[in-house]
């Protein structure tokens, strides 16, 4: 028999597994090389130099963060915009993720800044023509916009539930009024920041890309492009719904859940067109430029670049054709890991690998603690998810109180 | 109203189309866009006669306030063994290269940011640091920078440095072109102890013209190359030599600003804030029609 599926908490799973352990120790392990950073100097902990300024925390934490995060934009114009009934669950979860896959982005660039307390100057010193300033100030109002955009999931969980004790009991009368304003409030306006998220989306997506224009023939030809916002943004674009997959099949498995197998391959039957126009970018910038050239030295730059369209763009396109592929788990979960990892080789051959400043005595490689610390974030990322998700309705699990689905039934739940 | 948001959206996608097809290499005259005076200073570095005595090297650390030691300890000619860069404890260094033509007498290259005409690092800053004076320098401002070190990303002639050792307040560490002591009236520290006239410190376009002279008179001596007269739109610091620049470690640039295409793409996609609305406009429009659709559905 089939159910609605009605957000709510995961109360089923112990919080503390074995997995859970390590991804403390992680974290712990971060925490003690960013005690370096901070009382030592970026040059303490890191392999950074004045011939490469940026690291893995740029290239990953930053980039690539951003990139991954994508799903929340992109499931956003499906569900809200175009107003697919059927994506609905997955709105919550992936929202969770653009908001903490946005926050560790700030944490990155946080213990990256040399003056890291000076980070909010971008507010109110401005410059328009750089891309780097566009980016920041779009992700910090993105942050926000993701965050008020999470409120309701607050205020559902919470009203009519406040129920602090000893001293602070005479104010449950007045948090629980506050939330209810806020859940009124922003009943009525939340389509103003739904539609901001996602310009405001398009808009650093792109720049992030314009970032290492600048950088001229500092940057391997094979990536360095005046189009390089563009195939970023589609990327980007691409990257969001495989990114929905891959983590949702994997929060299935830890969590216990049997996953929406078939809003998933939904999902993954778009991905095939999108992978093809970002590749048909990527392919027709090559030809116009004349940059396959290049491809027939053979060098870290040319195999690297091999690799991400090859394993990261063509294969993943290719399987998201197949029908075998979509209606199956396990490939379905490969096919979105390849693009996923495309999309992350893309971002560090964009930032770490194309760049060769001219005169580097040696080239950079990330040292320990930088490694360290990148880690110790994804493990807080997903700590914070376990947490979340099992405190709040953010997965969409079988309701039993309601009337079992007639028509346009969503599967899943083990009944 | 659906029609024109359409438009609307077709002309953002023209805009990026236009933006990643074209890039015609036309561009603003640095004079226009930074309001440069038409007697912006300059320096002239001849490294033909440069003896590489580096007491530039060591009256710049003077001034900046930099550890410096003893002028008597830059006679040692052991540091030319390796080539070295300008960082965040020497602004400006001397390197020493063979001379093809006479093997007793090596070519010295002073080293230093060049103070663009349109410079990377103005563009690219965050916080708008970095200022391109009309006189010609380009300085860094600390209370604005917030380390990020983009303009280091930016710089085509990879100049500015950073204090990686310092856990509050580090520095980014440039030439900047010793833009208080020429408020002063005097000279920046190294023209002013060059022994050799290696360094002639004048308004720019009479560099270029004194430059001209001396390869229209020695032929023989010079390449016919004013470095900096056209790299990246041009630079304050002009270099003549007796052998390609690219002999003597200075990069390969071309002749357009390097902050030419990211500003095109920023200011295509900024247009007025036209294209971020009409985008806003148009997924309100597509949300208005869509919304509707959920109601049959819901129980």
């Amino acid at each position: 028999m089939e159910y609605y599926m009605n957000p709510a908490p995961v109360k089923k799973v112990k919080f503390l597994t074995r997995g859970v352990m390590i991804l403390i120790l992680l974290v712990i392990n971060a925490f003690v090389f960013l005690a370096i950073r901070f009382f030592g100097g970026l040059g303490a902990m890191t392999n950074l130099d004045n011939q490469h300024p940026w690291g893995i925390w740029i290239a990953i934490d930053v980039a690539c963060g951003v990139a991954l995060a994508a799903g929340g934009f992109t499931s956003a114009a499906l569900g809200h915009i175009i107003h697919k009934e059927e994506y609905k669950v997955i709105l919550r979860p992936a929202l969770l993720t653009a908001m903490l896959g946005y926050t560790f982005v700030a944490l990155g660039v946080f213990v990256d800044l040399g003056r890291y307390y000076f980070i909010w100057h971008p507010l109110i010193y401005w410059n328009g023509s750089s891309p780097l300033f566009e980016v920041g100030i779009c992700v910090m109002t993105y942050v926000t916009v993701l965050y008020i955009e999470f409120i309701p999931i607050v205020t559902e969980r919470f009203i009519g539930k406040v129920n602090l004790k000893g001293i602070f009991a005479s104010l449950n009368k007045m948090i629980d009024s506050l939330l209810r304003f806020l859940d009124r409030g922003l009943a009525k306006t939340m389509f103003i920041f739904i539609i901001a998220g996602i310009v405001l989306s398009t808009l650093h997506q792109s720049s992030l890309g314009t970032l290492m224009v600048i950088a001229g023939p500092k940057m391997h030809p094979l990536w360095q492009t005046p189009i390089l916002p563009l195939l970023f943004l589609l990327s980007a674009i691409a990257v969001g719904f495989p990114m929905i997959i891959f983590e949702s099949l994997i929060a299935a498995r830890s969590l216990g859940l049997k996953p929406e197998m078939k809003v998933l391959s939904g999902l993954g039957r778009m991905m095939g067109p999108m992978l093809g126009i970002y590749f048909a970018f990527k392919l027709g910038d090559m030809l116009i430029r004349g940059t396959f050239v290049y491809l027939t030295e053979v060098n870290t730059q040319s195999i690297m670049f091999v690799i991400e369209v090859v394993v990261g763009v063509i294969i993943p396109m290719r399987m998201f054709f197949s029908e075998k592929v979509l209606n199956s788990r396990l490939w379905l979960f490969v096919a979105s890991a390849l693009t996923v990892l495309g999309v992350f080789l893309n971002r560090i051959n964009n930032f770490l690998v194309a760049y060769s400043p001219p005169y580097a005595f040696k080239s950079y490689f990330p040292s320990v603690g930088e490694i360290s610390v990148t880690v110790g974030f994804i493990a807080l990322l997903v700590l914070l998810y376990r947490v979340i998700v099992m405190n709040f309705p953010v997965i969409s699990l079988p309701d039993k109180k309601k009337l079992p689905m007639v028509k346009y039934a969503i599967k899943g739940g083990e009944q | 109203m659906a029609a024109q948001n359409r438009r609307d959206f077709l002309k953002t996608m023209g805009i990026i189309g236009v933006t990643a097809a074209g890039f015609s290499t036309s561009t603003t005259k640095a004079q226009e866009k930074f309001k440069l005076s038409e007697d912006r200073i300059g320096v002239l570095v001849d490294t033909t006669v440069c003896i590489g005595c580096r007491n530039c090297e060591w009256a710049c650390k003077k001034v900046h306030d930099l550890p410096a030691g003893s002028l008597e300890e830059y006679n040692d000619r052991s540091v030319f063994e390796n080539k070295r860069r300008p960082d965040e404890h020497a602004l400006t260094v001397v390197n020493e290269f063979e001379n093809p033509d006479n093997v007793l007498l090596p070519v010295d290259v002073k080293v230093q940011c060049m103070h663009c005409e349109e410079p990377a690092c103005v563009s690219a800053c965050i916080v708008n640091a970095y200022t391109k004076h009309p006189e010609g320098p380009v300085t860094w401002d600390s209370d604005k920078c917030i380390g990020c070190r983009y303009c280091m990303v930016a710089c085509p002639w990879q100049i500015p440095a950073f204090e990686y050792d310092k856990a509050i307040q580090p520095n980014i560490m440039k030439c900047d072109f010793c833009y208080d002591r020429q408020q002063e009236g005097k000279l920046p520290a190294c023209v002013e102890i060059c022994p050799e006239e290696a360094l002639i410190f004048g308004k720019r376009r009479d560099l270029i013209e004194i430059a001209r002279q001396k390869i229209k008179r020695e032929p023989d001596r010079y390449v016919d190359h004013i470095l900096g007269e056209n790299e990246v739109g041009g630079t304050s610091w002009l270099y003549l030599a007796g052998q390609n620049f690219s002999k003597l470690d200075f990069p390969k640039l071309g002749t357009d600003p390097a902050p030419g295409v990211t500003e095109k793409i920023q200011h295509g996609i900024f247009a007025y804030f036209i294209p971020p609305i009409s985008l806003y406009a148009l997924l309100g429009g597509i949300m208005w029609i869509n919304r509707g659709k959920s109601k049959s559905k819901e129980v």
